[in-house]
């Protein structure tokens, strides 16, 4: 047993300080695995990846190649991508339409969109063996339970466990904030998505996105290389486009992020506040809310419209910017190396306008020329280096500790910069990784 | 014999086909053969290439001022995310440019704290294929050609490799740059790291 390979595990973990090994060690990430990506709900994709009847997406869930697929009637089935004949993988591409059945390219057994089989060549051989087509071990096995939120879809392949709706709890308020914004509560995935491999581990991204502590000091060349041609543009123009000011903002200096707030709830979601200065009063943007506010009334518009996100983490693996429509997704590989996929969606019947602003910042902080992740990836590579020496043993989570709001359940900062989201973070990991060792 | 026949048969008609779908299936890839004839401008296809090399050369030799310089003022360097992207309007894109964000990228890698900047690296070019696909009456050159681009950084080795089209405009002794479009071949693969500068 893997928890035996990882003994005291509850060791490892502090209040204030986590060890290295935490990070660094293969053994305690393939437990991860299992214990944390195995077992909890796994952010698939979005049902607009596969909007016909066959179309499927492969991604994977822990160690498990799987593939989602539309159904005839419309539903969606989370599978393992294999074939239950003698293994070979169903779905060779990343994506695509399998057409009215899933055939096997080896010897074209031939499953229904749902997984169960279709037909066999030559069945006749199997007379009389042990194989069964009543027999869900003669199907593609599916994940053990799907469901989705507004059209995002997970799977968990544990049986049991919270639902999708307890386990995301609070923290649906990313999605709700990202839909909410589409006059019909809808959006739709922006093709194609950025993947971007992080030779870290997938704590260090976890921990950076809500980490208001890290942007002034990794993006400041960023930040002020933008704010420097902001003001030639401002003084050449009399205007300065928005988009710059989506890097500029790296400049805010320490004292202001510290203004911010972090909630960590249950489970590990992990919210921080403060949206950048990005509610502008435009033209776009004052078309768009009076959009909103006929589809949904002046109070009901304000109240989502007054929603404060700038991060909002499902643990243990997605990332939402709502306000700009972005989604990072995490598919760890190993301890020290993460494929991050990255999304950007459509607000369904909002201007156009407004999709091609947050565009600019997909297309500047998210792709794979990004003017600001680049020093991210560099500090979490170094870190990933720092924590596999012997250089020191902990990992201090020091900054504030003890002034945390905390219930029990939620864990409020009383300031932006505070250390509580990552110590809010590994009180989940911990109930995770010790879940059913008694 | 009936055998022999009907392998001709297969034959002719895959004739009919093969074109056809090999366009198709190379046009998804972004892999459109060359418009050109056969160069009849010798000088204009050499001044050409040896602009290319030329700006080539400012990359590998991190030569990002001049590099820039090599842009009309509303010149645009551009690289899609899809080989079937026509227009970067409204649609995501590996790198999206005109002068004044290239000289954000510039400002940023110049940075003391550009910390990514620390690790030494270093690109190696090569442009070769280079076909002159059309001149206009107004002297805009369209060009396509290959490149090749291996960037060292610390230990690591990588490859990039596409097409370049050039929309060049002939100024009294060179060119300036329109647009660039860059259809990187590994534009969907996953990205090791991320491409900090131009390809
Ligand atoms: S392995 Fe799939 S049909 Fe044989
Ligand atoms: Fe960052």
């Amino acid at each position: 047993m893997l928890q035996e390979r990882v003994p005291n595990i509850a060791k490892l973990v502090e209040p204030d300080r986590v060890h290295r090994l935490c990070y660094a060690d293969p053994d305690i990430f393939e437990l991860e695995i299992r214990q944390i990506f195995e077992k909890t709900w796994q952010y698939c994709g979005h049902e607009s990846q596969i909007p016909k009847t066959g179309d499927f997406w492969t991604f994977q869930i822990g160690r498990q190649p799987t593939v989602m697929v539309r159904g005839h009637d419309g539903n969606i089935s989370v599978l393992y991508n294999r074939c239950p004949h003698r293994g070979v993988q169903v779905c060779g591409s990343r994506n695509g339409n399998a057409g009215a059945a899933l055939t096997c390219p080896y010897h074209s057994w031939r499953f229904h969109l749902d997984g169960s089989i279709e037909s066999v060549p030559l069945e006749k051989g199997y007379l009389g063996t042990r194989f069964d087509r009543e027999n869900p071990a003669f199907h593609m096995k599916k994940a053990a339970r799907v469901d989705s939120y507004r059209g995002f879809i997970f799977a968990n392949l544990a049986a049991d466990g919270p639902t999708l709706t307890e386990f995301l709890g609070e923290a649906r308020i990313a999605i709700d904030d990202m839909c909410d914004r589409s006059p019909v509560g809808k959006v739709k995935v922006v093709f194609p998505c950025n993947r971007v491999v992080q030779r870290s581990n997938w704590k260090f991204f976890m921990e950076n996105q809500i980490d208001a502590m890290h942007p002034s000091s990794t993006h400041m060349s960023t930040g002020q290389a933008a704010a420097e041609v902001e003001r030639k543009i401002g003084r050449e123009t009399g205007e300065k486009p928005l988009h710059y000011h989506m890097l500029s903002a790296f400049t805010t200096p320490f004292d202001k992020w510290d203004l911010l707030e972090t909630v960590g709830y249950p489970y590990g979601h992990t919210i921080l506040t403060g949206y950048m200065g990005l509610r502008p009063t435009d033209r776009d943007t004052l078309e768009h809310e009076a959009i909103l506010e006929k589809a949904y009334g002046k109070a009901k518009k304000d109240e989502f419209l007054s929603r404060n996100i700038h991060h909002c983490l499902l643990y243990p693996a997605v990332s939402i910017q709502s306000p700009l429509q972005q989604l990072r997704v995490l598919r760890p590989q190993a301890a020290n190396r993460t494929l991050s996929e990255i999304w950007h969606f459509r607000l369904v019947g909002a201007p156009e306008a407004i999709y091609r602003r947050s565009l600019w910042y997909f297309n500047l902080v998210n792709s794979p020329s990004t003017l600001v992740n680049a020093d991210d990836l560099e500090n979490w590579q170094r870190g990933q280096w720092g924590l596999t020496s012997d250089g020191g043993d902990w990992v201090s989570f020091h900054r504030d500790f003890g002034r945390d709001q905390d219930d029990g359940q939620v864990i409020r900062s009383t300031n932006g910069c505070s250390e509580a989201p990552m110590r809010s973070q590994f009180r989940a990991w911990l109930k995770y990784m010790t879940a059913g060792t008694a | 014999m009936a055998t022999k026949k009907k392998i001709g048969k297969v034959a002719e008609s895959a004739k009919k086909v093969a074109p056809s779908t090999f366009e198709r299936a190379m046009k998804k890839v972004g892999v459109t053969a060359p418009k050109a004839k056969p160069a009849t401008n010798w000088d204009l296809h050499q001044e050409i290439e040896a602009f290319l090399f030329r700006q080539s050369e400012m990359l590998d030799a991190k030569q990002w001022a001049a590099y820039i310089d090599l842009f009309a003022n509303d010149g645009v360097y551009w690289a899609p995310s899809l080989p079937e992207h026509e227009h970067w309007d409204g649609k995501p894109a590996i790198f999206i440019e005109d002068r004044d964000l290239m000289s954000v990228r510039m400002k940023r890698v110049l940075h003391p704290n550009a910390w990514s900047q620390q690790a030494e690296w270093a690109t190696n070019h090569i442009v070769s294929n280079i076909a002159i696909e059309h001149v206009g009456k107004d002297g805009t050159i369209q060009v396509r050609s290959r490149f090749h681009m291996m960037e060292m950084r610390r230990d690591d080795l990588r490859h990039f490799g596409g097409i370049y089209r050039h929309t060049l405009k002939r100024t009294k002794d060179s060119f300036l740059i329109q647009l660039q479009r860059v259809d990187l071949f590994n534009a969907q693969a996953a990205y090791e790291y991320v491409l900090q500068v131009w390809v």
